[in-house]
């Protein structure tokens, strides 16, 4: 295990040089995008998104925000459940080059395999500790479908700085919950004595 | 009116943002834990990093402020129509001022109100006591681990657990491997045992109010409360699921009766950001505090 610093835009070689356990700390841009937004990528496949998104990181978060002196600012900005993302992500991976998916409670087997072909990483970030990393968002640059998706489901461009977060999928393939889910489960069978499938 | 609507944005700001005593330190515990240099360390420690920055912020500690759920008590006859609305301009008003993030969308069109008012939204129970005074105690629940939490119907085959402790404590362990760190680990189960599906829900959403340092009276309970949170903790799932040896900071369980058809095992998953918050009014005296008379066993 690792600790890692690395910046957007993100290179290939970069992306599959991570392994699952490493410890990252991302500087540069991410772009936030939830439910409502990955439809949206998905179906209407809007162009303005393609340059932002092209070796930056996607952020799976719904952040509080917050207009000062006319600028946004982000309150918090913690990440959200990825798994809902499951659907969209390997096509999100292959359309717009994201080269690294940040959020919480890791994804399936089809954004897994999008990332060991198209060289991709899951980053897990705290989960709740939306304060502290919100104090990494050094710059809002902009906001996309504002008015359209509300607050939550909006396209935030965040400008980070050391931003925190762990590999818990890498491009080689490996992915760390279907490490820790396999020991556990073998731990449970233990505890109640008997195999369950 | 008005200054209870105010009292109600100030609790409010306090849940969101001000972590409980008993939970920070079950944290700080779980920290001491955990081996320095794994994945599992650096989440704990930034955890305790934010429990800080929010509170000296009065920011939300987590961006998603949950669904609300209020426990009144207020003299018996005492007209509720003006507790609701002043909780409703509350909750209005905290999302104003960022305490609370706009988090109530309708379900069909997906269009947040922008308020966190809605249909079936703050969740409000009123009880009548039969002190001068009234008492409010408040809970925030984030989506995450809403969406961990689950219902059991014994026996079930597939655990090989029956309608007995034994099996309860089958269900209860299981749902901790089934959630992994999805719920934000380290999380706390509030368990009902009994009851029909919804009060089940209920009753087991009520454990949280429990301060987690509470012995259940209950000595059944208390020995099944122990046992499932030290085996939890050998499943080695940890903290956010990056496997490690705090994966649940506490389980707190209460019975009720059933019908002699169903036996259902109600697990409700908090986040290690269980945030509540209590106030209790009498005339002009004010006192916030994190003692909630809900859930008590």
């Amino acid at each position: 295990m690792a600790v890692r610093e690395i910046q957007t835009p993100l290179d290939e070689t970069t992306i599959r040089s991570l392994r699952v356990g490493d410890e990252v700390f991302l500087s540069g841009i991410l772009v936030t995008a939830r439910d409502v937004a990955h439809k949206f990528m998905v179906e209407k496949k809007p162009a303005f998104l393609r340059p932002l998104l092209r070796g930056a990181a996607l952020y799976h978060c719904g952040p509080v925000m917050r207009k000062e002196r006319g600028r946004w600012k982000a309150v918090s900005a913690g990440p959200t459940t990825s798994i809902r993302e499951e659907p969209y992500t390997a096509d999100v991976i292959q359309n717009y080059r994201v080269r690294a998916i940040v959020g919480k409670g890791g994804m399936g087997p089809r954004t897994l395999e999008a990332c060991r072909r198209f060289g991709a990483v899951y980053l897990h970030a705290v989960g709740g500790a939306a304060v502290t990393l919100a104090q990494r968002v050094v710059h809002v640059r902009e906001v996309h479908m504002l008015e359209e998706f509300g607050m939550p489901e909006a396209c935030w461009v965040f400008e980070v700085d050391n931003f925190p977060a762990v590999v818990t999928m890498d491009a080689a393939g490996a992915s760390l919950h279907a490490e820790i889910a396999a020991r556990s489960h073998t731990a449970l069978e233990r505890f109640l004595g008997r195999a369950i499938r | 009116m008005k200054n209870l609507q105010e009292t109600f944005t100030e609790l409010l700001r306090r849940a969101a943002t001000d972590l409980p005593a008993d939970v920070e330190s079950a944290i700080e515990r779980a920290l001491r834990e955990e081996r320095r240099g794994t994945a599992a360390h650096s989440a704990l420690t930034i955890v305790l990093q934010n429990t800080a920055a929010a509170r000296e912020a009065s920011a939300p500690l987590c961006q998603d402020t949950g669904t609300h759920t209020w426990y009144v008590y207020l003299p018996d006859g005492h007209p509720t129509e003006e507790i609701r609305k002043a909780i409703r301009g509350a909750t209005a008003q905290a999302t104003r001022k960022s305490y609370l993030r706009p988090n109530q969308m309708e379900s069909l069109s997906g269009v947040n109100s922008g308020d966190n008012l809605g249909a079936g939204h703050p969740v409000i129970h009123f009880v009548p006591w039969k002190k001068p005074g009234l008492h409010a105690d408040v809970l925030l629940k984030g989506g995450g681990c809403e969406n961990c939490s689950t219902q059991y119907s014994l026996p079930d085959q597939r655990l090989g657990a029956g309608r007995d402790l034994a099996g309860v404590r089958a269900c209860l362990l299981d749902a901790v491997h089934r959630a992994q760190g999805r719920g934000c680990a380290p999380g706390i189960l509030g368990v009902a045992v009994g009851g029909d599906r919804a009060v089940g829900y209920r009753a087991a959403k009520e454990q949280f109010f429990r301060p987690l340092h509470d012995v259940n009276p209950d000595p059944q309970l208390a020995g099944l409360e122990a046992d499932v949170l030290s085996c939890a903790n050998r499943l080695g799932v940890g903290p956010m699921g990056f496997g490690g040896r705090t994966t649940l900071l506490g389980v707190k369980a209460t019975r009720l009766h059933r019908l002699p058809a169903s036996f259902f095992v109600t697990v409700a998953y908090m986040c290690w950001a269980c945030r509540r918050a209590s106030v209790t009014v009498a005339g002009k005296d004010v006192r916030f505090s994190q003692t909630a008379l809900a859930g008590r066993p």
